[in-house]
């Protein structure tokens, strides 16, 4: 199987499936997704820091850095694409120590985070930035599910049917940055 | 004889601008993604680009924005010293407009009143917004929603003089690379040399408003952003950072008289989604 063969995957994630990922390969993304980034992160960070638990379960999760653009009437969801990632590069490894197995964003994680895939078992996928409208074809079902106040960054449900991504961090400590740019640039 | 334009016509425009900007990516975006294409090496930075003219496809067709980063909406506005603004307040206009757009056009509200307390402000604004008073009796106003991918990668830096064109390029080469996939590559990167501190940021502001793929007028400047484009896309960082031959779609630069002592260089980054538009009243 080459790896520019997408393989269609279903949520929750397990680390069975975790396991067979490598850097590069392509996956269709089925099921529930929440979303997530800066301030629902600061938000998830204080509650586990006060003790107290947690909206939702982060057991098998994916999560998407996305803050969608509202929805028109008979949209199921406005514009979304991904976020840059490293902004929760902080928070990442102690959901990841929850149990998230997967995360959805763009751009390169910070070492802590690559240390953390492996630790606790979880990849690091990417989707296209500045595809939002392309991909809000793949979502089919949106509801909220936390922190209504802060509005486009609250946390949703997301139903993804073919959500196209690709592996950027796996388990074994590739990353699809450092590869790709190792290929393609130019000594002068 | 001043020409009379009513605040209200402002408002009008800005919020059609905002919605247009966010739908329609530019012809010269479009026409250099789709050269783009053809000359990338990487078959994987080559379905990348397909997919990003396939979204700017879908954008316009069905009036949805191209990135959920609707961006912060920086407002330039370029005011005849004989046009007599009538009917309120310039800043209130614009930043109605922006309101009026944001709200009615589906896009997202990215601001928030206080930089540490960070309540969104739900309409966008307050625009940045930037007044040249010149010569004559029109009202130019364009709108440039700036997404933060970019933003947040853009630096400035006070070289010595002596460093010189060779300082100014390895300065946006550092930058570029310290942005290396964050900024939804490919890019296109504004530089403004000289002037004072704000200055140079505001002319890598201004560069960036210049068509994509339109040199320099001036003929040593073109040359200079000709080889720090190919020395950007010699990076290897590629479409997304995925790795690839393009990494920028183009460098702009514009440069202004400085003082004895320095060198001002500031790089502004923007995503593909290059969004702006621009009415002349």
């Amino acid at each position: 199987m080459t790896l520019l063969t997408p393989l269609k995957l279903y949520t929750p994630l397990t680390d069975e499936v975790i396991e067979k990922l490598r850097v590069g390969q392509r996956v269709l993304l089925n099921g529930v997704i929440l979303t997530a980034r800066d301030a629902a992160h600061k938000r998830l960070n204080k509650l586990l820091e006060l003790g107290n638990e947690l909206p939702f379960s982060l057991q098998g999760i994916v999560i998407y850095y996305v803050a969608p653009t509202p929805a028109k009437p008979g949209q199921v969801i406005g514009s979304a694409g991904p976020t840059t990632s490293s902004r929760m590069d902080i928070y990442t490894p102690r959901l990841l120590a929850l149990g998230v197995k997967g995360t959805i964003g763009h751009g390169k994680r910070s070492p802590q985070v690559v240390k953390a895939l492996k630790k606790y078992k979880a990849v690091y996928f990417i989707a296209v930035g500045g595809t939002a409208a392309l991909i809000a074809k793949s979502i089919k079902k949106n509801r909220l599910i936390a922190f209504p106040e802060l509005g486009a960054e609250s946390i949703q449900e997301l139903v993804a049917e073919n959500f196209p991504v690709i592996v950027a961090n796996d388990i074994y400590g590739g990353d699809i940055y450092e590869e790709g740019w190792k290929k393609y640039a130019i000594k002068p | 004889m001043l020409k009379q334009i009513h605040v209200q016509t402002i408002t009008d425009h800005v919020a059609r601008l905002c919605q247009e900007a966010n739908y329609c990516l530019g012809q010269d975006v479009t026409e250099i993604l789709k050269k783009a294409k053809k000359e990338e090496v990487s078959p994987l930075g080559k379905e990348i680009l397909q997919q990003v003219l396939e979204n700017a496809c879908i954008a316009r067709e069905e009036s949805v924005p191209l990135c959920q980063d609707t961006g912060m909406t920086v407002v330039f506005i370029e005011l005849g010293q004989d046009v007599h603004l009538t009917g309120g307040d310039l800043t209130k206009a614009i930043n109605e407009g922006v309101r009026r757009g944001y709200q009615e056009g589906y896009l997202r509200m990215s601001i928030v009143s206080h930089p540490f307390k960070r309540k969104n402000t739900n309409d966008n604004t307050p625009a940045v917004i930037h007044v040249k008073v010149v010569p004559g009796d029109k009202l130019k106003i364009i709108v440039f929603p700036k997404g933060f991918g970019g933003e947040n990668f853009s630096g400035l830096k006070m070289l010595l003089p002596g460093e010189g064109k060779r300082g100014v390029k390895k300065f946006v080469l550092e930058q570029v690379k310290l942005a290396g996939s964050n900024p939804c590559p490919p890019i296109i990167v504004g530089v403004g040399i000289g002037g004072t501190f704000e200055k140079a940021a505001l002319l890598a502001k201004k560069a960036l408003l210049r068509k994509v793929g339109e040199p320099s007028s001036l003929s040593e400047i073109a040359i200079l952003e000709k080889e720090l484009l190919q020395d950007i896309n010699s990076l290897g960082i590629g479409p997304q950072g995925l790795g690839g031959s393009t990494t920028a779609l183009a460098v702009n630069i514009e440069i202004f008289p400085c003082h004895i002592a320095s060198l001002p260089v500031a790089v502004n980054i923007n995503c593909s989604a290059h969004r702006q538009k621009e009415v002349i009243l």
